[in-house]
Order: structure tokens, then sequence, then C-alpha cells
């Protein structure tokens, strides 16, 4: 048993949540959204909200594991000229105040290979981050980034998904941790509904293969939903639905105004209230 | 001990799926087990004689190899140089290369039962071909296509409408060849039981450009028993344009080992190499990760990829496949390029003086030539690849030229 001077901040946050019995709410928005400064205000707003860990995405103009919205998410932070390096200061602004809730990036790998992998994780750690999540980096490509990550003191987050099957789930979960992400249905972000008994049964399977905990993602919208999901599991992962509340709020031109910092937050406190309903 | 020959440049990829550096599955793990069962598949079915025997039947009866090897007198003599030959591929059941790889990975479709055909498409050579065989095997067949390529390439759209595919315009990103494949890839991620994924070009994610690799390097193998036959010896150089790399990499294979060939790959420099505006991965990129394997991309500081262009929508992607990349690091393939007015003006000469309509593709490559035949000796042999008729890109050109229809 380690001690928890060698826990990460994403293992105390679960094991807080754990020892309250109650489930995470993981929000997921894209860093840069719709510029650099309103994304800020909205991730510094994010703990008060209810997020109990917050992943940012590291936007890519070709994202494909991910939906129409994130997408579109992604393609406005780089308009407005977000990068690697400002996404790693947005993580350093957030942590001058705020140093319980754990960052999780989120991403592809080719901005991280072009940033270079050994500087992205001194200057990810020197920012703040706690983990990371790779959406192209599989088991089988992990000598690059997953194992110096690990070993520098970064969590590795790993998507196990339906294809997973029990037979591969131990290669996934081999250079795992902080949590598990367990991506709820066959397909991209926020496209389609995933059925809280089928989620049960495949948390149940992952449960049985690892000690970790598990959030459920892809596709979770709305606050019954999010109370549904989570009730089948260690947490529960909102993202698109918190990108459509933004979009919504900007002007025709994606532009963020006062609303926009408050529409997602408002999303985000109903998102917990659901869930603690359901606890 | 191994079997394979050290020093050989055939070796490739290895079990990682790399060539050097290059290569890989950097895929998302939804599709990670399917790309693992693919690579099973194949590896199966590349020991079957009976799927081998299918497919030569259906390479002979079906696409019409093997395609001639021409000698092009007229071009010859009007260079003045070196003696020039093409590979014909042209003359392929649907007019380009693209047949031979999706007649390979059909079969493999079958034999793996799945019921559901995807694609992606630039120019619509290998959506025509994907719906050519997807409907000479029953299939249901989906192509997606970037909404500015159907824009320029209606004949093709048509074609695969009548042929019974369903075009599926994609308008995210830039709406070209790159995003059609993210799409292609997010529609696969969706449905993974019953569907299977028809790379066009040897890109991707292990095994494809492999895959794609093997069953083009059927143009290789029969350049060179014909080349033989014509000539008695090989080849001094071979020739081919590059967009994702599939037609070079087809002809080249063969002859990697052959120290005596130079082998020469054509990139479209479109408005110039030292403009923003062109498709040359490899002469104007650097080593990134896309679609599910690291090679020359074009892209930003930030590591995000840029928009490719080129006057041939079949060229036009800012990757490449990793076996060239490999073979660029490697010196073994020289890499070069031709711009989009160099290319209209070999595709009107090869026209004129041969009777053959190139393709815009193929043109970069005949552009090339130009350059280089002139200066070589009567005696020195070429072999281009004319991996493509230019009948869809007749409006185009007649566009660019000025010409009122």
């Amino acid at each position: 048993m380690t001690t928890d001077y060698n826990k990460s901040r994403i293992d105390r946050r679960f094991a807080a949540l754990k020892a309250d019995g109650k489930k995470a709410l993981v929000t997921f928005l894209t860093a840069g959204d719709p510029d650099y400064d309103t994304s800020l205000k909205i991730i510094k707003g994010l703990p008060e909200a209810g997020a109990d860990v917050i992943e940012i995405g590291m936007p890519f103009t070709d994202p494909m594991a991910d939906g129409p919205a994130i997408q579109a998410s992604s393609l406005r932070a780089l308009e407005a000229g977000q990068n690697t390096i400002k996404t790693l200061q947005m993580v350093r602004e957030f942590r001058k105040t705020e140093t319980d809730t754990p960052i999780v990036l989120m991403g592809y790998y080719n901005p991280i290979y072009i940033y270079g992998c050994d500087r992205f994780i001194k200057d990810a750690l020197d920012a703040g981050v706690d983990g990371l999540i790779i959406v192209d980096l599989p088991p089988e490509e992990d000598d690059e980034l997953c194992i110096p990550a690990l070993a520098a003191g970064l969590n590795f987050i790993r998507l196990a998904t339906p294809t997973t099957d029990d037979k591969r789930l131990p290669k996934v979960l081999t250079n795992t941790s902080g949590f598990v992400y367990y991506v709820s249905i066959t397909g991209i972000t926020g496209t389609a509904t995933p059925d809280a008994d089928i989620v049960g049964a495949a948390v149940n399977r992952l449960k049985n293969h690892t000690d970790l905990p598990v959030v459920v993602g892809f596709g979770v919208t709305t606050p019954e939903q999010a109370a549904a999901i989570s009730a089948q599991a260690d947490g529960v992962v909102v993202g698109t639905a918190l990108v459509n509340a933004l979009k919504r709020s900007l002007t025709k031109d994606n532009m963020g105004d006062a609303t926009t910092v408050d529409s997602v937050l408002s999303l985000v406190r109903d998102l917990k209230q659901g869930i603690e309903h359901a606890t | 001990m191994s079997e394979k020959n050290l020093n050989s440049y055939k070796n490739g990829p290895d079990e990682q799926g790399r060539f050097g550096i290059f290569g890989g599955r950097f895929v998302a793990e939804t599709l990670m087990p399917l790309i693992l069962e693919l690579e099973d598949a194949y590896e199966k079915a590349k020991k079957d004689p009976e799927f081998q025997a299918e497919l030569d039947d259906l390479n002979e009866h079906y696409a019409g190899r093997p395609s001639p090897l021409y000698f092009a007198e007229r071009l010859t003599e009007h260079f003045g140089g070196a003696k020039l030959y093409f590979k014909r591929d042209e003359l392929n059941h649907t007019g380009s290369h693209k047949i031979n790889n999706c007649l390979g990975q059909i079969q493999l479709a079958r034999r793996m039962g799945k019921t559901r055909i995807i694609a992606e498409t630039g120019a619509g050579q290998h959506g025509v071909a994907v719906a050519t065989v997807a409907a000479r095997f029953g299939l249901p067949c989906l192509v997606y296509m970037g909404a500015t390529d159907i824009e320029r390439q209606k004949p093709n759209v048509f074609r695969m409408k009548l042929l019974g595919a369903e075009i599926v315009p994609v308008t995210s990103g830039t709406g070209t060849l790159k995003d059609a494949m993210n799409e292609a890839l997010r529609d696969w991620v969706a449905h993974v039981e019953d569907t299977f994924y028809i790379i066009g070009t040897a890109a991707g994610p292990h095994p494809y450009p492999a895959m794609v690799r093997d069953f083009q390097s059927i143009i290789g193998r029969e350049a060179k028993q014909q080349m033989m036959l014509a000539e008695g010896r090989l080849p001094d150089s071979l020739v081919a344009c590059i967009g994702g790399g599939s037609n070079a990499i087809g002809l080249f294979y063969e002859f990697l080992d052959d120290a005596s060939v130079s082998i020469y790959g054509v990139e479209a420099a479109g408005h110039g190499i030292d403009t923003d505006k062109h498709a040359a991965s490899l002469t104007g990129g650097k080593p990134g990760v896309l679609h599910g394997n690291r090679t020359y991309l074009l892209q930003d500081e930030d590591g995000q990829i840029e928009e490719a262009h080129s006057i041939s929508a079949g060229l036009d992607y800012p990757g490449i496949g990793p076996e060239h990349s490999w073979l660029k690091e490697t010196g073994r393939v020289n890499y070069v390029s031709a711009t989009d007015s160099e290319a209209l003006v070999a595709f009107q000469l090869c026209t004129k003086l041969e009777g053959i309509i190139p393709a815009l593709e193929p043109s970069h490559a005949l552009a090339y030539i130009t350059h280089m035949a002139p200066k070589l000796p009567r005696d020195h042999i070429i072999i281009m690849n004319m991996c493509g008729r230019g009948d869809k890109d007749v409006f185009a050109v007649a566009e660019h030229l000025g010409v009122e229809m």
C-alpha cells in the first residue's frame, strides 16, 4: 500500500469521492474555445460548479474519434489562435488558484509529437497537468509517450471500448493509471445514447480486470443520463453537451459574450445535481 | 534465423507495422481490435493458394491484366534522349490502377464475412473502383468524398451512383481527401461489426500500407517480365506520380533491390514548392502522425495539418504512404516534384503525340520526364506508370486552359 504522498491528484480525488459515497463528474471542454480568455474563465469556474475532474481538449485539425460538435469546437479554438503552448499556459494559470482538482489533457498525438514528447511531459508536469488521454495512442504504441509519461509521474488514462474484449483488456490496462475511461458506444463522441444496463455490465467486466476507477463517457448529455450512467460506474464524462451549450451562447461569428461562461457552468451545476440526487 | 535478406529493401514492415520509424498503428482503441483482426485475416489469405487463384482470375478476366508495356515512340523521338515506356495501367477496367487493390480487398472482405463496404475517395478513381467491385459482388457501398472534390469530379460521382454506391459529401475541415478519410474512419468506428473499409492508397494504420502495396505490386512484377521480353534487360529508371503513393509503390516494389534501377517519385508541386499551395509532403513536409500512421505530412509548427493543393484531386493529400517516407530517408528512391502548369503541358503533349489522354496524376510523372529524358542517352530506358486515364479530367483541363465546353 502506497502512502498518499505517492498518489496522484487523480487518485486522491477518486479516493475522496469514494469515501463520501459520491460519483465523479468529469467535464470535457476544448482549450481555447471560443477564445483563450473565455476558455480560461470557464475552466477556472468548473471546480466550484461541480466538476471533479477537468478534461481539457488539445485542439487538432483532424480529430478522428470525435463527432461534429467537438470537431467544430477544435476548429474554433485553432481559428482563435490556440496551440499547445497556450494550452499548457492555461493549465498554469488555473493552478495559480486551484490545487485540488485534477486536470487531464485529452487529444491526438501529432501536436505532442511535434512539440517533442520529452519536452511536453516536462512542461505539462511543470504546468500542473495530472494526466493524459491520447486518443490515437493504443498500447501498441506505448514506447514514445505513455511509458516516459508514467515514469515522470503523469497518469496515462486509457480508453476501453465495447470492442475491447476480455482477451485484449489486460493489454489495454497494463500501462493505465488514474482511471479507466470506458467509451460507452462504438462510435464517435456525442452521436448516440448509451443504455445504462449495458454500460453497467461493461463496467463490471472492466472491474474484473482492474482496481482503477471506471468512468463512462461518449453520448452522455443530460443530468438524467448522467445520473443513470454514473450509478453504474465511478463517474461520468460529459463533453459534447457542454461544447454544445458553449456553442449556443456564441454570436453568429463565433464570439463569446457575457453569457458564455455562465451557460456552460450552469449546465455543469445541473449535471452535478443530477448525479448527487442519484447517489 | 529469418529467411529474409538482411540487405533487402523489401523486408518491411516489421511486426509493429513499421518501415523504419514510419507506419505503425496510431488508431483509437475502438479500431484496434479491428485492424488486428484484419491483419490476421490478411496474413492467412496471403498464404492461401485459393485466395491468390481467385484474385489472379479476377485480375485477368475482370480487370484485364496484364496491362501492356508500351513503347512511347513519338514522345521518345520528341525528347531526343532516353527511351520511354508506359506501363499502361490506365487500360485496366475502371481506368486506373485502383482496381488492383479493390479486387484484393473485396475478396478479403468477403472471406471475413463483412457485408458493408465503405471507402474514401479524392479524384473519384478509387471510389469508382470500390463501387465497381461492390456492384460485382453485390455488397452495399458508401463512398465518402469531400464536397470540394464532388464539385470538380462530377463524371466520377455520377459513375459511382450508376454503380449503386451512395456518395456521402464531406463538408468538415477542408472538404477534400483527408476529411473524407476522417469521415470514413468515423463511420468504421461506428459500424465495427459488419463493415470493411477499403482504403485506396498505401497509407493508414498497419496492415493497410503493406496490404495495398502487395495488391498493387503486380504492376512492377508484370513490368519487369515485359521489359525482359521487350529489351532483354532491366530498365534504367522508373518514374511514377505520388499522392498517397499506391501506384508508385506498385511499380517500384519489385525493383527495390535492383541496384542498377534509379527510381523517381513525382509529387504534386501545385503552384510551386516554395508557395503554400502544393501537395508535396515529402519535399515540403516533415514527419508526423495522421490517419493511423507516422509519415511525412504537410503541417504547421504546432502539428496542425495543413491543406494540400494540386490541380489533380488524386494527389491532393497532405500525407504519403509510410513506406515512401522510409524509402526517402534511406535514399533508395528520389522524390521530386512537378507543378500544376507543368502537368498541364505534359497532359497535352502526351495526348497529341501518343494519342493517349493521361489522367492529371500521371501527367505529373510525365512532366518530370520531359526535364529528365532529353539529358539522358538513347540507350537509357525509362518505365513510367501511366496509372490512370484522363477522361475524368477533360472538364477540369478545359477550365484551366480557358476553353468553354
